[in-house]
């Protein structure tokens, strides 16, 4: 699974507020209509610029806060095809492989706005190609692996009808 | 060799011999979903092919964050809540029954040693009494509904270790505040928290689940505490269960060990917009604010309504703010209506909303306007947290917000509580 689109570059500690604010999450569960709020205090245009495989590129502890599932689903739906951050909030992080939105850890601080990145998730790998170098990545683990290799827990569900890592 | 709280919950709960780090698929003791995240867990739940509740006395929805609804859509989605749970056997708590937070240790479905999830990020509140609990999303927990598992990571765990006793007028929210500023809003991610010694042991159960409550506001997985007989005490006739208590061993391994010195505390506030904002309240003393907030899982339960009424008797509050109460749940507001809390807090101004969440996830009941300065018990102060992203958010003690309340401005409780 390749991946390439532009960077969109955020700082550290992006909370689950910001990514997808708490007044819209109660309103509806249509993920598509949530997607066009995303990052909206930080930038409120965002939605607008992004095009198909784009990346959201952050520092450390993304995705803090509450454990609202919308944010990685709202960013998945805004077509963002995975998010690299420094680190990770630990709910953020199991949200996003269970609903099977990529996230990559590495070192995000060589990658500015608008670079032009391609992601391997099989190989782990992440090149910047703006700048043509290549950024060693934090392996994931199997099981996040086994998730995300069938599209999400539900799809794990629906194919195993339980927890199956064997 | 030595095990944590955690390695020891996980071992039990998984049927293996497991340390930090090791992978377990475990059984739970008891899952939890709020009217936020259980819409898209029933979604989750249907996707997956799922057909029954491993086992419904052991699953509960709370509709507390919107609650009562205030728009269309909140209503539709707390109907499908209804719906679900009428259906599938489980617990419902409705409008006015209270916080998640306050309802699940309060109305005795967790006890010492269990493994438990909700689909809130501050399910760690009971750590308090000596359960590990955590924070999950909404397809974790259709998972979990289903199977009555999880997958999780065994975490490391640093440990606080709090001598001496808070002096007056400084409370456990102090504590606790003070630590996040100290150790930011991800030292602790990926890991468990284990907060002991004598400063904890002194406390009353009420204020150590305001501790546990905030341990995810330092990335933490859970916030840990030891069974005494404090926990047995408050547990007696809550609760049919049977607790399975468990201490961590003297040579357990610890990622980090931390002294904190309860004596020299002295009243904190996080000031916007995080909460590892954290200063001395000195600092921000006498800085104006439109409206005080008492309420949240954090600090709605009764002796934080018991202080607050303390400071505020037979005064009213500043003429410059509004006072909004939120109980924490129906049990808390009962009682605080019992002893005259309430009749205090109300003769002095406050406004007294419906128990559950109240304004703090900015969905109704209190949203402050552009510029506006709010001093709040909660446990956020995000940027936009109360529904509007340009206001400005404290966080203190409920006597630092009733004391405010009096003049209007962050006033040091110890100045009134003489
Ligand atoms: S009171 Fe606030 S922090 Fe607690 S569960 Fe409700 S919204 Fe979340």
């Amino acid at each position: 699974m390749l991946l390439k689109g532009k960077a969109f570059v955020f700082g550290n500690d992006i909370n689950t507020d910001y990514i997808i604010s708490g007044k819209y999450k109660f309103k509806t569960l249509d993920m598509n209509e949530l997607a066009r709020h995303v990052m909206e205090d930080l930038d409120p245009d965002f939605y607008e610029k992004i095009n198909k495989g784009d990346m959201i590129v952050a520092g450390s502890n993304f995705g803090c806060g509450s454990s609202r599932e919308q944010a990685p689903l709202a960013i998945k739906h805004a077509n963002i095809s995975c998010v690299l951050a420094s680190s990770f909030a630990r709910i953020f992080y199991r949200n996003a492989i269970n609903t099977g939105l990529p996230v990559i850890e590495c070192d995000t601080s060589q990658i500015d706005d608008a670079d032009v990145l391609e992601v391997d998730l099989q190989k782990g790998i992440v090149y910047n190609k703006t700048k043509s170098m290549e950024i060693p990545v934090t392996p994931l683990p199997d099981v996040m692996i086994k998730i995300l290799r069938d599209g999400g827990l539900i799809q794990h569900f629906q194919k195993h009808g339980d927890f199956n890592f064997d | 060799m030595g095990k944590t709280i955690s390695e020891k919950i996980f071992s039990q709960h998984s049927g293996e011999d497991v340390y930090a780090g090791d992978l377990v698929i475990a059984r739970l003791d008891f899952v939890m979903g709020q009217d936020g995240t259980a819409p898209l867990a029933i979604h989750s739940f249907n996707e997956m092919g799922g057909k029954t509740l491993f086992d419904p006395s052991k699953v509960a929805f709370v509709i507390d964050h919107s609650a009562p609804s205030p728009l269309e859509g909140v209503s539709a989605l707390h109907k499908l809540m209804r719906e679900f749970s009428h259906d599938k056997k489980l617990l419902l708590y409705d409008i006015g029954d209270g916080v998640c937070h306050q309802l699940v240790p309060e109305q005795g479905h967790v006890v010492p040693g269990d493994l438990v999830v909700g689909a809130d990020s501050h399910t760690c509140t009971y750590g308090a009494i000596n359960v590990f609990s955590t924070g999950v999303g909404s397809t974790d927990l259709a998972a979990a509904m289903i199977s009555g598992k999880l997958w999780f990571k065994v975490p490391e765990t640093i440990q606080f270790r709090c001598e001496g006793i808070l002096q007056p007028g400084v409370f456990s929210k102090d504590l606790i505040l003070r630590i996040i500023g100290d150790i930011s809003a991800d030292g602790a991610t990926y890991m468990a928290a284990e907060f002991t010694g004598e400063g904890i042991a002194q406390m009353e159960i009420e204020e150590r689940f305001t501790i546990a409550n905030m341990a995810i506001e330092m990335g933490a997985k859970a916030g840990l505490m030891e069974y005494d007989e404090k926990v047995e005490a408050w547990l007696s006739g809550r609760t049919q269960k049977t607790p399975r208590p468990v201490a961590p061993d003297p040579d357990a391994r610890y990622h980090e060990v931390k002294i904190y010195d309860l004596r020299q505390l002295e009243p904190q506030v996080a000031c916007p917009h995080t909460v590892d904002n954290v200063s001395p309240l000195q600092e921000v003393e006498n800085l104006p604010i439109q409206q005080a907030f008492l309420g949240t899982c954090t600090n709605g339960r009764l002796l934080d309504l018991e202080v607050a009424a303390r400071i505020l008797s037979g005064k009213k509050i500043s003429r410059d703010l509004r006072f909004i109460v939120a109980p924490a749940s129906r049990a808390v507001y009962l009682e605080a209506m019992n002893r005259g809390i309430i009749q205090t807090l109300v003769e002095a101004g406050a406004a007294v909303v419906t128990p559950g969440c109240g304004p703090c996830v900015g969905t109704h009941n209190g949203v402050p306007s552009d510029g506006e300065v709010v001093l709040s018990t909660a446990n956020r102060n995000f940027k936009g947290r109360m529904g509007n992203s340009k206001a400005f958010i404290y966080l203190a003690s409920p006597a630092t917000v009733a004391a405010s309340a009096l003049t209007g401005k962050i006033t040091d409780p110890r100045s009134v509580l003489a």
